[in-house]
Parts: structure tokens; C-alpha cells; sequence
């Protein structure tokens, strides 16, 4: 089976199309960051308050929001998330609302407007920020319902909880769904020190603003480094202007994966950024595999113009070049369809990336290697093409 | 020929074998959950995926610089008045703790201070300042110093703490992207409101003396208003905490320098009180710290010339304030509406030493045990939906050369969680992401060697020649790929914290896999089918 054979197609013909496209792209992704939804950040860079809760029932965010504006948070966002079956919330607090020297305030403050109807002197048994294995044995020990070792009671805790979180999804209904998985008299001790709510804590993240200003330069920084230690790489292996290419082409597809981000108004993580680096790497890896092909053409031809050259290049490594991206692409594909919300924004970033890294390797990078060529040659007179010389620098053979 | 490739086929099967105990050990027993419990032991989760909790403290160090100039000043005011130096006000100065401004001293004071300083004060130097005004600094070395080690008497403390609760496998150390900042994580904790209030509890005990007879004002107003306005100097208003049968706590007023600190207790233990079996919790103190207790306990007792009352401070809240009955030298009990719970949580506290500065959260990101199950759910089912398209396609794609990209990437994946397990890294979810990209490098690899070799069978050479130029012009643009790969993840790896540094450990010890199965392992596969072939039969691609 093949899908493309002795294919050849004129990429650097279509240059002017490639440009006004990435144009396109590039502006409309800088006009969303400049004066739209700017680069919206997530909790990790930007500080404030995320908790994700589950309820029993199907939850009506308007109903939350009234709780929550009566409890004074205002400006809190109420999202659903995942799979709509799970009844799963996700509530945000502006970091306005999230003070370093409290940091849980406002986590605390969103759990007490949800609780609607309290029991007095029992414990909301889904609220797992609290309630663990330690609470509930200590529980059951002080009660002593089954007159037994402890050790006893540590089997039935964990069960409990098993049940809770493992068969329940984090939240139980009500007590009574604890039937079968313990004795029925460790089930009315239960009842006598905790209730039910019809909500659960499945996770939260609150960051300060400090740690959000320190992670961003973290960040920043690896991204600025990876690209510099991976124009060094190329300056040594190839050609100085082989380096800045790549690095042109990477930092275009970074560019508008980021202006994604803004137009459809995603949030920034710290998942994200890995999932950008990944895509400069990968983005790197394309390039290189066209430029490798280039090096080796001169060698072959010495007759051709370096763009009859780098065209011929690019339709000889277009069956790996499409085949690899589109088995990375159903992989990613996989991970943005079945990761779950978690890895949503990452996944996102990387369909994005491997979209745009593979276009920019053909469209981007190649293009730009011909046109400083061509530049270079016109204003100093001469062929003075900047091309690893055979046999030089960088060559590594190894017999397997 | 033959000879060489079952050397080679012999260093891949032991190489097989090694990864796979890596991943693995040596399990129990070989049913499926047997295996999973097996792999479980070797690869670790990281806690997005196991649940638990990742915090970032700040330690306040300026804290405990306070602490030592309080000290230095309680020292300089002795010897002054001992030399007969008047003096107006001695001080530490606003937001800078390790500064201390002597105000109102006589122009011939110069020789005094010095001495004092240069006697009992060498971690200052000092300076004199305008209107006869002296100021002591802090020596930079001594402040650094003192700087690191509250941060390392903080790490420890907190690590004694998370012990004691029986955390298994916590990770507490100091976070490198700021300042005086810890990190902790405890991995698998159900309960993490509980733990962290724990680790924060500052635990700091003080003696105070409690001035007006412990009397309890309603505000803080009402406190300065008993002494015309003005508090009398050295002295501040603390809240307290409220009395059994009270909703509400009042304030009282203290001596700004407590008599004994915290770090002066050797050990604390729950009790009962003898008469009421009241739970109280009983407080030794070390033999210096006795002393002067004993001293401020003399002098201030019921029945001495000024009677007063002492605080017993917990966390800069007085817990209460009773009259001295007579001189108390090494123990004491605390007693003020304890439970047998918290009696024993705080004796705990005292004993595990307290925090020698207080700590600020700065993230908290809590994983709950079913959002952790959730993610691993999803990630492993992305991750198994992902890998079998890819290894179909190639099947379909490559024929008989399909089966060789299948089994490098089977093997590409075994390295990798091998790996894992040899060098006790952490599965996190952007490390699945990590497995995921690995599997994708790993195709692209196959994919440039089979598609150079289909070209040179186009050009019409014969199938081994086609394999050997196929390897052999493939490597130079595999090599140079991996290798600015690798330089990326390495940065993420040295740079990044948490899931970006998981991942790109998980990224560079799948790429070095990923070298070794497609280039080696398949191009040992296709020799060994090579060898089976006459000369002028096809091959499989």
C-alpha cells in the first residue's frame, strides 16, 4: 500500500499563498491577544481559586450562582465540565478573591454557600478534602459497633471509602448506598457522626499570585531556552541560517497555536506550556527530516537551482512527512477525544501544533532558506549558497 | 552472517528481559491484577493520578530574624542599664528586622555601645546616626545564615509532623523557583484539609507576662483606653481565645518580649488534670529557659511586690492568662478547653518542635482519590486507543515490515516503563502525554527507514542493498532529530517543576528507547528475514 508516489508538486511556487495564509493566522491570533480575549491564562500563571465539585443530581449553575452571590462571591465562573452524565462542576474564583495570606478562604467560603441544608454536629462524609480513611476509622473506633479488633475497623473504613470513591464516583446519594458493603450496624454508627450532602469536592487548585508571576518567567524561560540550545544544534550540524529557519518556522507555529488559545478563549496551563514545547520539538523534528534531505540533494545535484533542489526535497520526504503527522495526528487525536478534561488544553495545543508544525517545516521554513539564498547571492553578486560542504562538519555514519 | 545475528538477537532478548523486570520486578503471581499490583510496586504515580496534595509554603524567615533582634535588644537594654547609659527608645526598625535603632543616648555613650556590641552583640555592626542615635545591623553573613537555617529547621519540622501522621512517601523539600519557599507533596493522603492544617500550625508556644491582671477587653480600643490611650511601652494587645461557654474571645495585653519562646520547650505530653480530668497538655522546658522562668516567676507571683499574671501564648493568641500561684521553674501545664484530640495534637506539636517562623500557602492543589482514578482512566484508554490505530495502520501501511515497526514499538514502550522503574521516576499524566508523543517519534523513525527503503527498491537495487542504504541514510536524519528532541526535553526536564519536568524525563527516556528499537532491534528483524529469502525474492514493505 502507498499513498503518494514520485509526487511533484511546486511548494515553493505557491510561496505567496503559504505567507498571506500564515499572515492571516498570525495577525488574527496578535489582534485577539492585543485587543480580544488577550492570552487567557490559567489559575497555574494567573493566581486565583479553582474547585471542582460533583453532585448528586443533574446541577443547575443558576441555582449555584445565586448560592454563591449570597455567600458575597460575586464574580465567581461556574462551568460543566466532562461527561455531562458525571454532574461535574467546575467553579472559579478571580485571584481578587484568593489572598496570600489565606490562601483557602475562598475555596472554603464556595464550600459553605453549596451546603443548602446542614445537619448540625455531623460531617458531610463527600467532602473528601476532610473526610479520608482517618476520619472515618476514628469514627467508627469511638463508636465501637461491632466490638472488635481495630484492626477491623481500618477494613471497614477502607471499604467505605472504597465505595464512595471507587463505586460512586466521589459522591454518595445518601448512606444507604453503603449497604452491602459493610455490616449493617457499622452502617448506623456512620449515620450517628455523618450525613450526605448532594455535593462532593473532587479537586481544587488555588495559587497565589507570587508563585503564578514565578511559574510564567519559568516558563518563558523554557521556552527562550529550548529554541536557543536548538539553533546552536543546527548552527553546528548544518548552517547558521539552516538554525534560524527552524527557529522562524517554530516560533510561527508557537505564535499561532498561542493566538488559538486567544480566539477561542482557552486557558493557558502549565500542561499547555508542555504541550507547546512538545510541539516546538516536534514542529523541530519535521524541519529537520526536509532539511537532511536537502543537504544530502546538493551533494547529488549540482546542476539544479538550490529551489529545484529544496522541491525535490520536500516531494521525496512528502510520504513521511504526511504519514508521520497523521499518526501523530490520531494519536493526539486519541488524547483530545478520550484524555478527559485534564488533558483537554494540552491535547488541544497539540492537534493545533501538529496541524501547523507540519504546514510550517513546507511552507515556512523551506521557503525562508531559498528566499535569504536567493538575497544573499543577488546583493553579493555571486552563488554564494551557505550549504554544509559534503563530507564536513556533522556527519555521522554509523554501520548497524 | 548467521552467527552474528543470534548474537544480536541474544543481546535484544536480554535486553527484553532486563526492561521487563524494570517494569515489573519479579511478580507474585501471573494473573492480570497480579501483574498490574506487580507494575504498580515499580512505577510510581504521580499524584494527579493516585490523588493527594502538592503545596508551596513560604516561609517567613523575617520571622525569626524579628526573633534574634528582639533578643539583641533585650540584651543591649540590660547592658545600658547596668553601664548607667540613659537611653531613650531602643527599637527594630519598620519592615527591616534585622535592623535596631537606639534612640536618646548621652553624646559620651560612644565607647559603651560599642563595647556592648562588640562584647555581646558580635552579629551586628554598628553605626551611629544622626541626633545621637545608634544604629545595629545585622552582619550579611550572620542574617544569610540564620535565613537558611530557619528554612531548614521549617523543612524539618514539617517533615517530623507528616511522619508522625504516617503520610507514606511525602516529598518535602526546597522549591527552587522562589525564595525561602517549601515544597510539599503527599502523595495518596484522603484527608489533605487535615494535613495541612497540621503541617501550618506555627506551634509556637510563648510566656508572656499578662499585664493588668490578665484582664480580657472586649476590643482592642477598650484595651488602650484602661491605660489612657496610650499602652505602656513595651507591651502589645493580643487576642485570646474564647473562654468555655463564651462565643467570643476579647484582648489582652502583653509584654512585647515573651519570656520564653518556643524554642525553649524540650518536650510536651497529654494529661489530665487530677481534680476535674480536664485534658490538658503538660510542657517541660530546657534547663536555660528554666532559669529564667523561674527568675520572671519569682518576681511577679501572687504574693510578691508586683504581682502579675502570665499568658501562655499559642500562634500569637493567648490561650489563657492565669495568676502565678508561686515560682515555677522547668514545667507547666496549658489547660483552656482542650479536647483528648487536641490536647494530643498540640502535645505533638511542642514536641516535634516548633516551626521556627510562620508559613504562608502559596499553592494548593488538592487531587481527590476519584478525580486521580478518573484521569488514569482516561489517560491509560487515549493512551491504549491511540497505540492500537498506530499499530494497525502500519500493519495495514507496511505488511510483513509492519510487524517489524510493531515489535520495535512494543518493545520502544517496555524500555520506556522499564526505565521508569529502574530509575523510581513518576507516572504523572502529562508523562502518559509523554508516552503517547514517544510512541509518535517512535513511528516516525520506522516510517523515514521504510520509506527510503521502498525508494532505493524503486530505484531498482536488490532488497539487502535496499535495506542497508535504507538504515544507513535514515540515520543521520534520525540521529539529528532525536537529538534536538532530546536538547528540548532536557531543558524541560532541568527548567520545568512538576508536570512539565515529568514530562520531559518520561520524553528523553523514550526517545533513547526509541534509538535503540527502530534502528537496532528492526534492522535485526530485517536481516534475520533477509536471511531466510533467496537472493532475487521480494521483501515484504
Amino acid at each position: 500500500m502507498e499513498f503518494f508516489r514520485n509526487t511533484n508538486i511546486d511548494f515553493l511556487g505557491k510561496k505567496w499563498y503559504f505567507l498571506s495564509f500564515s499572515l492571516v493566522f498570525s495577525v488574527a491570533g496578535i489582534l485577539s491577544m492585543l485587543f480580544w480575549h488577550g492570552i487567557p491564562l490559567g489559575v497555574d500563571f494567573r493566581g486565583g481559586t479553582l474547585v471542582y465539585v460533583k453532585f448528586v443530581d443533574a446541577p443547575n449553575t443558576n441555582a449555584i450562582r445565586a448560592d454563591l452571590d449570597k455567600a458575597g462571591l460575586h464574580n465567581a465562573t461556574i462551568q460543566r465540565y466532562g461527561n455531562p452524565a458525571e454532574n461535574e462542576v467546575v467553579i472559579k474564583l478571580d485571584l481578587k478573591e484568593t489572598s496570600e495570606a489565606d490562601l483557602d478562604k475562598g475555596k472554603y467560603e464556595i464550600l459553605t454557600a453549596l451546603e443548602t441544608n446542614p445537619v448540625q454536629g455531623k460531617q458531610n462524609i463527600n467532602n473528601s478534602d476532610r473526610i479520608g480513611f482517618t476520619a472515618v476509622r476514628d469514627a467508627l473506633l469511638a463508636r465501637d459497633p461491632m466490638h472488635a479488633e481495630p484492626a477491623e475497623y481500618e477494613r471497614q473504613a477502607r471499604r467505605v471509602l472504597d465505595s464512595r470513591d471507587k463505586e460512586h464516583g466521589g459522591v454518595l446519594r445518601s448512606l444507604d448506598q453503603l449497604k452491602g458493603a459493610i455490616p449493617d450496624s457499622v452502617l448506623d454508627a456512620l449515620k450517628q457522626d455523618f450525613y450526605a450532602s448532594n455535593y462532593g469536592v473532587k479537586g481544587g487548585d488555588i495559587v497565589g499570585p507570587q508563585v503564578g508571576a514565578q511559574l510564567r518567567k519559568q516558563a518563558t524561560l523554557a521556552v527562550l531556552f529550548s529554541l536557543i540550545a536548538m539553533l546552536v544544534y543546527l548552527w553546528f550540524r548544518f548552517e547558521l541560517i539552516y538554525g534560524v529557519a527552524a527557529v522562524v518556522a517554530v516560533f510561527h507555529d508557537t505564535l499561532i497555536t498561542v493566538g488559538a488559545f486567544s480566539l477561542t478563549n482557552q486557558e493557558i496551563t502549565l500542561t499547555v506550556i508542555a504541550a507547546i514545547l512538545t510541539l516546538v520539538g516536534y514542529s523541530m523534528n519535521d524541519t529537520i527530516v526536509v532539511f537532511d534531505r536537502i543537504r544530502e540533494n546538493v551533494k547529488l545535484m549540482r546542476r539544479e537551482s538550490l529551489a529545484e533542489i529544496v522541491n525535490k526535497s520536500i516531494n521525496q520526504t512528502l510520504s513521511r512527512t504526511i504519514l508521520t503527522s497523521g499518526l501523530t495526528f490520531l494519536t493526539v487525536l486519541s488524547l483530545y477525544l478520550f484524555g478527559g478534561e485534564v488533558l483537554h488544553g494540552f491535547s488541544f495545543a497539540l492537534v493545533i501544533g501538529i496541524l501547523i508544525g507540519t504546514y510550517s517545516s513546507i511552507a515556512v521554513a523551506a521557503p525562508m532558506l531559498v528566499a535569504y539564498t536567493e538575497w544573499r547571492s543577488k546583493s553579493s553578486g555571486r552563488g554564494a549558497i551557505p550549504l554544509p560542504t559534503p563530507g564536513a562538519k556533522g556527519k555521522v555514519r554509523v554501520k548497524v | 552472517m548467521q552467527k552474528n545475528l543470534l548474537l544480536k538477537t541474544v543481546i535484544i532478548v536480554a535486553i527484553l528481559l532486563i526492561f521487563v523486570y524494570g517494569m515489573l520486578g519479579i511478580p507474585k503471581s501471573f494473573s492480570s491484577e497480579g501483574l498490574k499490583n506487580a507494575m504498580l510496586d515499580r512505577i510510581h504515580l504521580g499524584l494527579d493520578l493516585k490523588g493527594g496534595t502538592h503545596l508551596i509554603l513560604q516561609v517567613m524567615v523575617n520571622d525569626a530574624v524579628g526573633a534574634q533582634s528582639d533578643h539583641a535588644i533585650e540584651v543591649m537594654k540590660d547592658e545600658l542599664q547596668k553601664a548607667k547609659v540613659a537611653y531613650a527608645d531602643i527599637a527594630k526598625v519598620d519592615n527591616q528586622p534585622e535592623k535596631i535603632l537606639i534612640k536618646g543616648t548621652p553624646l559620651d555613650a560612644s565607647s559603651t555601645v560599642r563595647g556592648i556590641v562588640s562584647d555581646r552583640l558580635q552579629e551586628y555592626d554598628v553605626a551611629s546616626g544622626t541626633e545621637n542615635s545608634w544604629v545595629l545591623t545585622m552582619k550579611p553573613q550572620v542574617l544569610t545564615d540564620l535565613k537558611d537555617r530557619t528554612l531548614e529547621q521549617s523543612i524539618e519540622a514539617i517533615r517530623q509532623r507528616v511522619d508522625s501522621l504516617g503520610v507514606s512517601e511525602p516529598l518535602i523539600q526546597k522549591n527552587g523557583l522562589g525564595e525561602n519557599q517549601i515544597l510539599v507533596q503527599l502523595p495518596g493522603v484522603d484527608d489533605p484539609g487535615r494535613v495541612k492544617e497540621i503541617i501550618q500550625s506555627t506551634a509556637r508556644l510563648e510566656l508572656r507576662e499578662a499585664l493588668d491582671h490578665g484582664q480580657v477587653y472586649l476590643t482592642e480600643a477598650a484595651a488602650a483606653q484602661a491605660h489612657q490611650g496610650i499602652l505602656p511601652p513595651n507591651t502589645v494587645v493580643m487576642p485570646s481565645k474564647p473562654r468555655r461557654g463564651e462565643q467570643e474571645g476579647g484582648f489582652i495585653i502583653v509584654s512585647r518580649i515573651p519570656v520564653v519562646s518556643g524554642t525553649d520547650i524540650r518536650s510536651a505530653d497529654p494529661g489530665n488534670k487530677s481534680d476535674t480530668n480536664e485534658p490538658i497538655v503538660n510542657f517541660y522546658l530546657t534547663a536555660a529557659a528554666g532559669k529564667k522562668f523561674a527568675t520572671f516567676t519569682a518576681a511577679h507571683s501572687k504574693d510578691s511586690a508586683d504581682p502579675s499574671n502570665l499568658a501562655i501564648v499559642l500562634d500569637n493568641k493567648v490561650i489563657t492568662a492565669p495568676s502565678i500561684n508561686s515560682q515555677i521553674s522547668d514545667s507547666g501545664i496549658i489547660e483552656g478547653g482542650f479536647t483528648q484530640e487536641s490536647a494530643k495534637d498540640l502535645a505533638m506539636l511542642l514536641r516535634s518542635g516548633a516551626l521556627p517562623a510562620s508559613l504562608h500557602y502559596l499553592t494548593e492543589r488538592t487531587v481527590g482519590p476519584s478525580l486521580g482514578a478518573d484521569s488514569i482512566r482516561a489517560g491509560v484508554k487515549a493512551a491504549i486507543a491511540g497505540m492500537a490505530a498506530v499499530l494497525i495502520f502500519m500493519l495495514i501501511y507496511y505488511r510483513g515490515a509492519g510487524i517489524n515497526a510493531d515489535l520495535a514499538l512494543v518493545l520502544n514502550l517496555v524500555i520506556l516503563l522499564g526505565f521508569m522503574g529502574f530509575f523510581g521516576a513518576v507516572l504523572t499524566l502529562p508523562g502518559i502525554a509523554g508516552v503517547i508523543l514517544t510512541v509518535g517519534m517512535g513511528v516516525d523513525s520506522n516510517v523515514l527507514i521504510f520509506e527510503r527503503i521502498r525508494e532505493e527498491l524503486r530505484n531498482g537495487k536488490a532488497a539487502a542493498a535496499a535495506v542497508d542504504q535504507g538504515f544507513d541514510r535514515a540515520w543521520t536524519t534520525i540521529l539529528d532529530t532525536h537529538v534536538t528532541t532530546i536538547v528540548s526535553a532536557l531543558i524541560l526536564f532541568f527548567v520545568g517543576t512538576g508536570p512539565v519536568s515529568g514530562f520531559g524525563l518520561t520524553l528523553i527516556f523514550g526517545l533513547l528507547a526509541n534509538l535503540f528499537t527502530a534502528v537496532f532491534v528492526s534492522r535485526v528483524i530485517f536481516d534475520a528475514v533477509l536471511s531466510r529469502k533467496g537472493r532475487g525474492e521480494a521483501l515484504s514493505i
